[in-house]
């Protein structure tokens, strides 16, 4: 069963304009892979150049932050699941 | 390119910056995409987490001179917006005594991805200019034109807590 990805939207621009993609993964890493290979313009606004997921970009499994998760990129995904990309934000007057 | 507000979105903000002062309030901005306007149909106050548990950014200041979006509070008001066919546009927050300017800290952590970035200016604890920036193509703020539409329904902010 395919994993639902959740899309915010000004990124939408680089997944054709849809708010949710349906992608098939056994494991987070696998899904958000196979996400950024399909959408490639995509991978710049959630990886930096060495390739981890930059330090703004939280993706949730559900309700759980995978940083949270034990097993982190490598947990299974099974049945019906949601990622969600979520940023961290942050500001200040000085 | 321009964001849309209901003159009592503008008005919440305001006030929420009013209440909040001498510390920074923050929200974010729930609506729908138009082109290259953004709608901006209803906004969620929440907490300024700065001075509360884990901050991987801090650097000894105060909230009242920096705000921190919970990632959790910011999941929620995705959810919602996802169950209303609509997005997040970007976020709204206040400076106290400081210019609706954005800071370079702002800069860095305040834009991701085209999100617009509201600010209020609460000087003394009364609200003054609310402007709205985004980044350009060299990441540098620029002012976002703020398009005000009579709002002919009742305020419609909900407090996330």
């Amino acid at each position: 069963m395919p994993t639902t990805v959740l899309i915010p939207a000004p990124l939408r621009a680089y997944t054709d304009n849809q708010e949710s993609v349906e992608i098939e993964g056994s494991t987070v890493g696998d899904v958000m892979d196979k996400l950024v290979g399909q959408y490639a313009e995509l991978k710049r606004h959630l990886y930096s150049e060495s390739g981890q997921l930059r330090n703004f970009v939280n993706v949730y499994l559900g309700d759980e932050d995978i940083r949270h998760l034990e097993q982190g990129n490598a947990t299974p995904i099974s049945g019906s699941a949601t990622l969600s990309i979520v940023p961290s934000i942050a500001g200040g007057s000085r | 390119m321009s964001i849309q507000f209901r003159s009592d979105h503008l008005i919440a903000i305001r006030q929420h910056g009013e209440q909040a002062f001498p510390a920074e309030c923050c929200g974010i901005l729930i609506g729908q995409l138009q082109g290259d306007s953004k709608i901006v149909h209803e906004l969620w106050q929440v907490t300024n987490t700065w001075d509360q548990g884990e901050n991987p950014l801090a650097d000894g200041e105060s909230s009242n001179r920096r705000f921190l979006i919970d990632p959790l509070d910011f999941k929620k008001a995705h959810d919602y917006a996802h169950q209303q066919k609509l997005g997040i546009l970007g976020t709204y927050h206040s400076h106290p005594n400081h210019p609706a300017i954005p800071s370079e800290f702002d800069r860095n952590n305040a834009f991701p991805w085209g999100f617009s970035c509201v600010i209020v200016s609460v000087h003394e604890g009364e609200a003054g200019d609310v402007k709205s920036w985004i980044l350009d193509e060299q990441d540098q703020p620029v002012v976002e034109p703020i398009v005000v539409v009579d709002p002919a329904l009742s305020v419609e902010t909900l407090a996330l807590v």
